[in-house]
Protein backbone atom coordinates (compact mmCIF):
# COMPACT_ATOMS: atom_id res chain seq x y z
CA UNK A 1 0.00 0.00 0.00
CA UNK A 2 2.85 2.35 1.23
CA UNK A 3 5.02 1.70 -2.02
CA UNK A 4 1.71 2.06 -4.33
CA UNK A 5 0.65 5.28 -2.72
CA UNK A 6 4.48 6.43 -3.54
CA UNK A 7 3.69 5.46 -7.27
CA UNK A 8 0.80 7.06 -7.23
CA UNK A 9 2.09 10.57 -6.11
CA UNK A 10 5.18 10.11 -8.57
CA UNK A 11 2.24 9.70 -11.61
CA UNK A 12 0.62 12.71 -10.14
CA UNK A 13 3.97 14.62 -10.14
CA UNK A 14 4.72 13.59 -13.34
CA UNK A 15 1.32 14.62 -14.80
CA UNK A 16 1.71 17.85 -12.96
CA UNK A 17 4.91 18.61 -14.58
CA UNK A 18 3.87 17.79 -18.13
CA UNK A 19 1.09 20.01 -18.22
CA UNK A 20 3.14 22.63 -16.59
CA UNK A 21 5.70 22.23 -19.56
CA UNK A 22 2.31 22.63 -21.87
CA UNK A 23 1.22 25.25 -20.12
CA UNK A 24 4.24 26.83 -20.37
CA UNK A 25 4.70 25.80 -24.21
CA UNK A 26 1.29 27.17 -24.70
CA UNK A 27 0.89 30.63 -22.58
CA UNK A 28 4.46 32.09 -22.17
CA UNK A 29 5.78 30.86 -25.27
CA UNK A 30 3.12 30.29 -27.61
CA UNK A 31 1.32 33.72 -26.42
CA UNK A 32 -2.24 31.68 -26.04
CA UNK A 33 -4.28 34.26 -24.57
CA UNK A 34 -7.34 34.11 -23.03
CA UNK A 35 -9.64 36.26 -25.32
CA UNK A 36 -12.77 37.94 -23.52
CA UNK A 37 -14.92 39.29 -25.94
CA UNK A 38 -12.46 40.61 -28.63
CA UNK A 39 -10.82 43.53 -29.22
CA UNK A 40 -11.39 46.52 -31.37
CA UNK A 41 -11.68 45.52 -34.68
CA UNK A 42 -11.04 48.51 -37.57
CA UNK A 43 -9.88 48.24 -40.61
CA UNK A 44 -7.78 50.50 -43.13
CA UNK A 45 -7.50 50.25 -46.83
CA UNK A 46 -4.06 50.75 -48.90
CA UNK A 47 -3.09 51.17 -51.85
CA UNK A 48 -0.07 48.84 -51.41
CA UNK A 49 0.86 46.45 -48.74
CA UNK A 50 4.16 44.75 -49.92
CA UNK A 51 4.81 42.04 -47.87
CA UNK A 52 2.57 43.16 -44.90
CA UNK A 53 1.39 39.68 -43.26
CA UNK A 54 -1.77 38.76 -41.02
CA UNK A 55 -0.12 38.68 -37.22
CA UNK A 56 1.99 41.99 -38.22
CA UNK A 57 2.30 43.83 -35.22
CA UNK A 58 0.00 47.19 -34.88
CA UNK A 59 2.19 50.06 -33.09
CA UNK A 60 1.25 53.13 -32.11
CA UNK A 61 4.36 55.02 -30.62
CA UNK A 62 6.21 51.82 -31.11
CA UNK A 63 3.87 50.33 -28.08
CA UNK A 64 2.30 47.30 -29.39
CA UNK A 65 -1.37 47.67 -29.75
CA UNK A 66 -3.01 44.77 -31.74
CA UNK A 67 -2.51 43.16 -34.58
CA UNK A 68 -3.39 42.50 -38.31
CA UNK A 69 -6.00 39.65 -38.19
CA UNK A 70 -6.57 39.77 -42.44
CA UNK A 71 -6.17 41.14 -45.45
CA UNK A 72 -8.01 40.71 -48.60
CA UNK A 73 -8.35 42.58 -51.82
CA UNK A 74 -11.72 45.12 -51.95
CA UNK A 75 -14.25 45.88 -54.50
CA UNK A 76 -12.06 48.87 -55.86
CA UNK A 77 -8.55 46.67 -56.01
CA UNK A 78 -7.43 48.17 -52.64
CA UNK A 79 -6.03 46.36 -49.93
CA UNK A 80 -8.29 45.99 -47.20
CA UNK A 81 -6.49 45.03 -43.88
CA UNK A 82 -8.50 44.30 -40.91
CA UNK A 83 -7.00 45.03 -37.71
CA UNK A 84 -7.48 44.16 -34.45
CA UNK A 85 -6.45 46.39 -31.11
CA UNK A 86 -6.86 46.21 -27.80
CA UNK A 87 -10.26 46.10 -26.36
CA UNK A 88 -9.82 49.59 -24.18
CA UNK A 89 -8.45 51.45 -27.01
CA UNK A 90 -9.90 54.62 -27.71
CA UNK A 91 -8.25 55.91 -31.18
CA UNK A 92 -9.66 59.41 -32.23
CA UNK A 93 -11.45 59.47 -35.66
CA UNK A 94 -8.90 61.39 -38.04
CA UNK A 95 -6.33 58.94 -36.77
CA UNK A 96 -4.35 57.62 -39.73
CA UNK A 97 -2.17 54.39 -40.25
CA UNK A 98 0.79 53.72 -42.23
CA UNK A 99 2.82 51.08 -43.02
CA UNK A 100 6.56 50.68 -42.17
CA UNK A 101 9.62 48.63 -42.13
CA UNK A 102 11.42 47.59 -39.25
CA UNK A 103 14.96 48.55 -40.62
CA UNK A 104 16.00 48.54 -44.15
CA UNK A 105 14.59 44.97 -45.02
CA UNK A 106 13.06 44.04 -42.05
CA UNK A 107 9.34 42.77 -41.26
CA UNK A 108 6.57 44.94 -42.14
CA UNK A 109 4.25 46.35 -39.31
CA UNK A 110 1.44 48.91 -39.29
CA UNK A 111 1.46 52.46 -37.60
CA UNK A 112 -0.83 54.01 -36.06
CA UNK A 113 -0.73 57.94 -35.41
CA UNK A 114 -3.76 59.17 -33.54
CA UNK A 115 -5.82 62.08 -34.29
CA UNK A 116 -6.83 64.90 -32.40
CA UNK A 117 -10.55 64.48 -32.79
CA UNK A 118 -12.79 64.30 -29.63
CA UNK A 119 -14.76 61.17 -31.14
CA UNK A 120 -13.34 58.16 -31.03
CA UNK A 121 -13.40 54.98 -33.71
CA UNK A 122 -16.13 52.59 -33.34
CA UNK A 123 -16.04 48.81 -33.82
CA UNK A 124 -16.12 47.71 -37.91
CA UNK A 125 -15.10 51.48 -39.08
CA UNK A 126 -12.18 52.31 -41.21
CA UNK A 127 -8.79 54.75 -40.71
CA UNK A 128 -9.79 56.45 -43.30
CA UNK A 129 -6.52 58.06 -43.81
CA UNK A 130 -3.48 55.80 -44.86
CA UNK A 131 -0.04 55.85 -46.13
CA UNK A 132 1.06 52.68 -48.46
CA UNK A 133 3.93 50.51 -48.11
CA UNK A 134 7.26 51.93 -49.40
CA UNK A 135 8.45 49.63 -51.91
CA UNK A 136 12.47 49.49 -51.98
CA UNK A 137 12.69 47.97 -55.72
CA UNK A 138 10.19 50.87 -56.90
CA UNK A 139 12.18 54.00 -55.22
CA UNK A 140 15.89 52.43 -56.73
CA UNK A 141 14.07 52.47 -59.69
CA UNK A 142 13.25 55.90 -59.71
CA UNK A 143 16.32 56.82 -58.45
CA UNK A 144 18.16 55.45 -61.47
CA UNK A 145 15.74 57.12 -64.01
CA UNK A 146 16.23 60.31 -62.20
CA UNK A 147 20.18 59.76 -62.08
CA UNK A 148 20.39 58.62 -65.62
CA UNK A 149 18.24 62.07 -66.71
CA UNK A 150 20.68 64.29 -65.73
CA UNK A 151 23.66 64.35 -67.75
CA UNK A 152 20.71 65.07 -70.82
CA UNK A 153 19.96 68.61 -68.79
CA UNK A 154 23.59 69.34 -68.74
CA UNK A 155 24.30 68.88 -72.16
CA UNK A 156 21.61 72.36 -72.60
CA UNK A 157 18.80 70.33 -73.90
CA UNK A 158 15.38 71.08 -72.68
CA UNK A 159 15.01 69.62 -69.29
CA UNK A 160 12.56 66.70 -70.02
CA UNK A 161 9.91 66.04 -67.13
CA UNK A 162 10.63 63.79 -64.15
CA UNK A 163 7.58 61.84 -63.39
CA UNK B 1 6.76 -12.31 -64.18
CA UNK B 2 3.96 -14.23 -63.26
CA UNK B 3 5.91 -15.59 -60.17
CA UNK B 4 6.90 -11.93 -59.68
CA UNK B 5 3.24 -10.31 -59.96
CA UNK B 6 2.04 -13.56 -57.63
CA UNK B 7 4.71 -12.39 -54.99
CA UNK B 8 3.58 -8.63 -55.41
CA UNK B 9 0.09 -9.70 -54.38
CA UNK B 10 0.76 -11.90 -51.82
CA UNK B 11 2.43 -8.98 -49.93
CA UNK B 12 0.26 -6.72 -50.85
CA UNK B 13 -2.49 -8.69 -49.37
CA UNK B 14 -0.39 -9.31 -46.25
CA UNK B 15 0.09 -5.94 -45.87
CA UNK B 16 -3.59 -5.04 -46.08
CA UNK B 17 -4.66 -8.14 -43.91
CA UNK B 18 -1.99 -6.98 -41.24
CA UNK B 19 -4.04 -3.24 -41.34
CA UNK B 20 -7.22 -4.82 -41.08
CA UNK B 21 -6.43 -6.97 -38.05
CA UNK B 22 -4.76 -3.76 -36.32
CA UNK B 23 -7.76 -2.00 -37.02
CA UNK B 24 -9.98 -5.01 -35.13
CA UNK B 25 -7.56 -4.48 -32.53
CA UNK B 26 -7.64 -1.17 -31.89
CA UNK B 27 -11.67 -1.48 -32.19
CA UNK B 28 -11.27 -3.69 -29.31
CA UNK B 29 -9.75 -1.35 -27.19
CA UNK B 30 -11.77 1.71 -27.78
CA UNK B 31 -15.08 -1.23 -27.35
CA UNK B 32 -13.17 -2.35 -23.73
CA UNK B 33 -12.69 1.39 -22.60
CA UNK B 34 -16.41 2.52 -23.25
CA UNK B 35 -16.93 -0.24 -20.99
CA UNK B 36 -17.06 -0.13 -17.33
CA UNK B 37 -14.78 -0.92 -14.76
CA UNK B 38 -12.66 1.66 -15.67
CA UNK B 39 -9.51 0.04 -14.52
CA UNK B 40 -8.03 3.21 -12.75
CA UNK B 41 -5.51 1.18 -10.69
CA UNK B 42 -4.02 -0.82 -13.70
CA UNK B 43 -3.81 2.48 -15.80
CA UNK B 44 -1.58 4.33 -12.87
CA UNK B 45 0.43 1.70 -12.37
CA UNK B 46 1.46 1.92 -16.34
CA UNK B 47 1.29 5.46 -16.60
CA UNK B 48 4.19 4.86 -13.72
CA UNK B 49 6.37 2.77 -15.91
CA UNK B 50 5.53 4.29 -18.84
CA UNK B 51 6.04 8.02 -17.86
CA UNK B 52 7.53 8.54 -14.62
CA UNK B 53 10.28 5.65 -15.58
CA UNK B 54 11.11 7.73 -18.69
CA UNK B 55 11.07 11.42 -17.52
CA UNK B 56 15.16 11.14 -16.92
CA UNK B 57 16.10 9.71 -20.33
CA UNK B 58 13.56 12.78 -21.76
CA UNK B 59 14.93 15.06 -19.56
CA UNK B 60 18.48 14.06 -20.25
CA UNK B 61 18.14 14.22 -24.09
CA UNK B 62 16.18 17.43 -24.29
CA UNK B 63 18.72 19.18 -22.67
CA UNK B 64 21.55 17.64 -24.88
CA UNK B 65 19.57 18.29 -28.14
CA UNK B 66 19.10 21.97 -26.99
CA UNK B 67 22.23 22.46 -26.20
CA UNK B 68 23.41 20.95 -29.27
CA UNK B 69 20.67 22.90 -30.98
CA UNK B 70 22.10 26.03 -29.64
CA UNK B 71 25.69 25.63 -30.46
CA UNK B 72 24.90 25.04 -34.23
CA UNK B 73 22.26 27.45 -34.55
CA UNK B 74 24.74 29.89 -33.22
CA UNK B 75 27.64 28.77 -34.94
CA UNK B 76 25.40 29.03 -38.26
CA UNK B 77 23.72 32.47 -37.76
CA UNK B 78 26.46 34.13 -36.76
CA UNK B 79 27.72 33.96 -40.28
CA UNK B 80 24.81 36.06 -41.45
CA UNK B 81 25.04 38.13 -38.69
CA UNK B 82 21.41 36.49 -37.15
CA UNK B 83 22.61 35.26 -33.83
CA UNK B 84 20.30 37.11 -32.10
CA UNK B 85 17.26 34.87 -34.30
CA UNK B 86 19.04 31.71 -32.19
CA UNK B 87 16.07 31.59 -29.56
CA UNK B 88 13.38 31.43 -32.65
CA UNK B 89 15.85 28.50 -34.61
CA UNK B 90 15.53 26.75 -30.93
CA UNK B 91 12.23 26.77 -30.21
CA UNK B 92 10.77 26.51 -33.42
CA UNK B 93 12.62 23.16 -34.37
CA UNK B 94 12.13 21.61 -30.94
CA UNK B 95 8.48 22.57 -31.21
CA UNK B 96 7.28 21.80 -34.25
CA UNK B 97 9.93 18.47 -35.69
CA UNK B 98 12.29 17.45 -32.58
CA UNK B 99 10.15 17.39 -29.56
CA UNK B 100 7.60 15.08 -30.74
CA UNK B 101 9.74 12.89 -33.08
CA UNK B 102 12.85 12.34 -30.88
CA UNK B 103 10.76 11.67 -27.50
CA UNK B 104 8.40 8.84 -29.85
CA UNK B 105 11.86 7.67 -30.85
CA UNK B 106 13.00 7.71 -27.27
CA UNK B 107 9.93 6.10 -25.66
CA UNK B 108 10.06 3.53 -28.05
CA UNK B 109 12.78 2.27 -27.68
CA UNK B 110 12.35 3.00 -23.56
CA UNK B 111 8.94 1.97 -22.83
CA UNK B 112 7.15 0.10 -26.04
CA UNK B 113 10.11 -2.56 -26.24
CA UNK B 114 9.35 -3.26 -22.71
CA UNK B 115 5.46 -3.09 -22.85
CA UNK B 116 5.80 -5.99 -26.05
CA UNK B 117 8.44 -7.96 -24.36
CA UNK B 118 5.88 -7.92 -21.11
CA UNK B 119 2.61 -8.71 -23.25
CA UNK B 120 4.78 -11.35 -25.45
CA UNK B 121 6.18 -13.17 -22.00
CA UNK B 122 2.66 -13.13 -20.52
CA UNK B 123 1.44 -14.81 -23.87
CA UNK B 124 4.64 -17.49 -23.93
CA UNK B 125 3.89 -18.52 -20.12
CA UNK B 126 0.22 -18.73 -20.80
CA UNK B 127 -1.03 -15.92 -18.82
CA UNK B 128 -3.25 -14.27 -20.95
CA UNK B 129 -5.26 -17.95 -21.50
CA UNK B 130 -5.18 -17.70 -17.76
CA UNK B 131 -7.17 -14.41 -17.98
CA UNK B 132 -9.56 -15.76 -20.33
CA UNK B 133 -10.19 -19.06 -18.60
CA UNK B 134 -11.24 -16.53 -15.79
CA UNK B 135 -13.60 -14.97 -18.17
CA UNK B 136 -11.44 -11.70 -18.04
CA UNK B 137 -10.64 -10.59 -21.04
CA UNK B 138 -7.01 -9.77 -21.78
CA UNK B 139 -7.50 -6.67 -24.33
CA UNK B 140 -9.45 -5.65 -21.48
CA UNK B 141 -7.20 -6.00 -18.24
CA UNK B 142 -3.66 -6.26 -19.76
CA UNK B 143 -3.71 -4.20 -23.22
CA UNK B 144 -6.19 -1.50 -22.34
CA UNK B 145 -4.14 0.48 -19.58
CA UNK B 146 -0.80 0.09 -21.46
CA UNK B 147 -2.18 1.71 -24.61
CA UNK B 148 -3.78 4.44 -22.87
CA UNK B 149 -0.83 5.25 -20.83
CA UNK B 150 1.52 5.26 -24.12
CA UNK B 151 -1.20 7.60 -25.75
CA UNK B 152 -1.39 9.90 -22.52
CA UNK B 153 2.31 9.78 -21.14
CA UNK B 154 3.52 10.75 -24.88
CA UNK B 155 2.41 13.99 -24.94
CA UNK B 156 3.43 15.18 -21.77
CA UNK B 157 7.13 14.05 -22.09
CA UNK B 158 7.47 15.62 -25.35
CA UNK B 159 6.43 18.95 -23.65
CA UNK B 160 9.13 17.97 -20.93
CA UNK B 161 11.95 17.34 -23.63
CA UNK B 162 11.08 20.91 -25.42
CA UNK B 163 11.32 22.82 -22.26
CA UNK B 164 14.48 20.67 -21.34
CA UNK B 165 15.73 21.75 -24.87
CA UNK B 166 14.91 25.32 -24.99
CA UNK B 167 16.58 25.44 -21.34
CA UNK B 168 19.53 23.87 -23.00
CA UNK B 169 19.65 26.00 -25.63
CA UNK B 170 19.46 29.07 -23.04
CA UNK B 171 21.83 27.46 -21.40
CA UNK B 172 24.53 28.10 -24.42
CA UNK B 173 22.99 30.69 -26.26
CA UNK B 174 22.73 33.14 -23.29
CA UNK B 175 25.44 31.74 -20.94
CA UNK B 176 28.11 30.37 -23.06
CA UNK B 177 27.88 32.87 -26.34
CA UNK B 178 26.58 35.84 -24.60
CA UNK B 179 23.97 36.57 -26.44
CA UNK B 180 21.05 39.12 -24.42
CA UNK B 181 18.98 36.90 -21.96
CA UNK B 182 15.90 39.19 -23.37
CA UNK B 183 16.95 39.12 -27.25
CA UNK B 184 17.19 35.36 -27.09
CA UNK B 185 13.78 35.30 -24.83
CA UNK B 186 11.64 37.89 -27.33
CA UNK B 187 12.82 36.24 -30.38
CA UNK B 188 11.59 32.51 -29.46
CA UNK B 189 8.23 34.37 -28.25
CA UNK B 190 7.72 36.24 -31.58
CA UNK B 191 8.29 33.27 -33.38
CA UNK B 192 6.33 30.90 -31.70
CA UNK B 193 2.77 30.93 -31.98
CA UNK B 194 0.25 29.00 -30.71
CA UNK B 195 -2.24 27.82 -33.56
CA UNK B 196 0.69 27.39 -35.83
CA UNK B 197 2.97 25.54 -33.30
CA UNK B 198 2.23 24.20 -30.45
CA UNK B 199 -1.20 23.05 -31.17
CA UNK B 200 0.59 21.19 -33.90
CA UNK B 201 3.30 19.90 -31.74
CA UNK B 202 0.88 18.63 -29.73
CA UNK B 203 -1.39 16.68 -31.91
CA UNK B 204 1.81 15.08 -33.35
CA UNK B 205 2.71 13.81 -30.05
CA UNK B 206 -0.74 12.84 -29.09
CA UNK B 207 -0.99 10.67 -32.86
CA UNK B 208 2.47 9.36 -31.84
CA UNK B 209 1.40 8.59 -28.47
CA UNK B 210 -1.30 6.53 -30.02
CA UNK B 211 0.75 5.27 -32.38
CA UNK B 212 3.66 3.56 -30.35
CA UNK B 213 1.05 2.22 -27.94
CA UNK B 214 -0.96 0.48 -30.34
CA UNK B 215 1.91 -1.21 -31.96
CA UNK B 216 3.75 -2.62 -29.11
CA UNK B 217 1.19 -3.68 -27.38
CA UNK B 218 -0.42 -5.61 -30.75
CA UNK B 219 2.84 -6.78 -31.40
CA UNK B 220 3.04 -8.26 -28.05
CA UNK B 221 -0.26 -9.76 -27.82
CA UNK B 222 0.15 -11.53 -31.02
CA UNK B 223 3.98 -12.38 -30.79
CA UNK B 224 4.47 -16.20 -31.38
CA UNK B 225 4.41 -17.46 -28.04
CA UNK B 226 8.29 -18.61 -27.97
CA UNK B 227 11.58 -16.86 -26.91
CA UNK B 228 12.33 -16.57 -30.11
CA UNK B 229 9.24 -15.24 -30.50
CA UNK B 230 9.19 -12.47 -27.96
CA UNK B 231 12.51 -11.53 -28.57
CA UNK B 232 11.07 -11.01 -32.52
CA UNK B 233 8.27 -9.15 -31.39
CA UNK B 234 9.84 -6.91 -29.79
CA UNK B 235 12.96 -6.14 -32.43
CA UNK B 236 9.69 -5.30 -34.64
CA UNK B 237 8.10 -2.93 -32.34
CA UNK B 238 11.08 -1.31 -32.13
CA UNK B 239 11.42 -1.05 -35.80
CA UNK B 240 7.84 -0.89 -36.67
CA UNK B 241 7.08 2.17 -34.40
CA UNK B 242 10.14 4.10 -35.57
CA UNK B 243 9.82 3.95 -38.81
CA UNK B 244 5.53 4.60 -38.70
CA UNK B 245 6.65 7.84 -36.48
CA UNK B 246 8.69 8.96 -39.01
CA UNK B 247 6.56 8.50 -42.10
CA UNK B 248 3.56 10.15 -39.95
CA UNK B 249 5.38 12.51 -39.09
CA UNK B 250 6.04 13.93 -42.62
CA UNK B 251 2.59 13.30 -43.33
CA UNK B 252 1.17 15.43 -40.73
CA UNK B 253 3.67 18.07 -41.51
CA UNK B 254 2.96 17.79 -45.17
CA UNK B 255 -1.09 17.73 -44.01
CA UNK B 256 -1.70 20.29 -41.90
CA UNK B 257 1.71 21.99 -42.06
CA UNK B 258 2.95 21.98 -38.35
Amino acid sequence: MNASSTRDFLVGLFVLAGLLALAYLSFSIGGLQYKGTGGLTVFATFDQIAGLKPKAPVEIAGVKVGQVTAIRLDDTYRARVDLNLDKDLRLPVDSSAAIVTAGILGDRYIQLSPGAEGSFLQPGEQIAYTESALVMERLIGKFLVNVGDKPTQQDGETPKEIP
Amino acid sequence: MAVLLRRLGHFVGNVIEGLGYIAAFAGHIVAVTVRPPLRWREFLDELFKVGVLSILIICVSGLAVGMVLGLQGYNTLVRFGAENSLGAVVGLSLIREMGPVLTALLTTGRAGSSVTAEIGTMKATEQLDGLRMMAVDPIDYVIRPKAWAMAVAMPLLSALFIVMGIGGGYVVGVGLMGIDSGTFLSSLENAVDFHDDVAGSILKSVIFGTLVGLISTYRGYTATPTSVGVSAATTSTVVLASVSVLIFDYFITALWGV
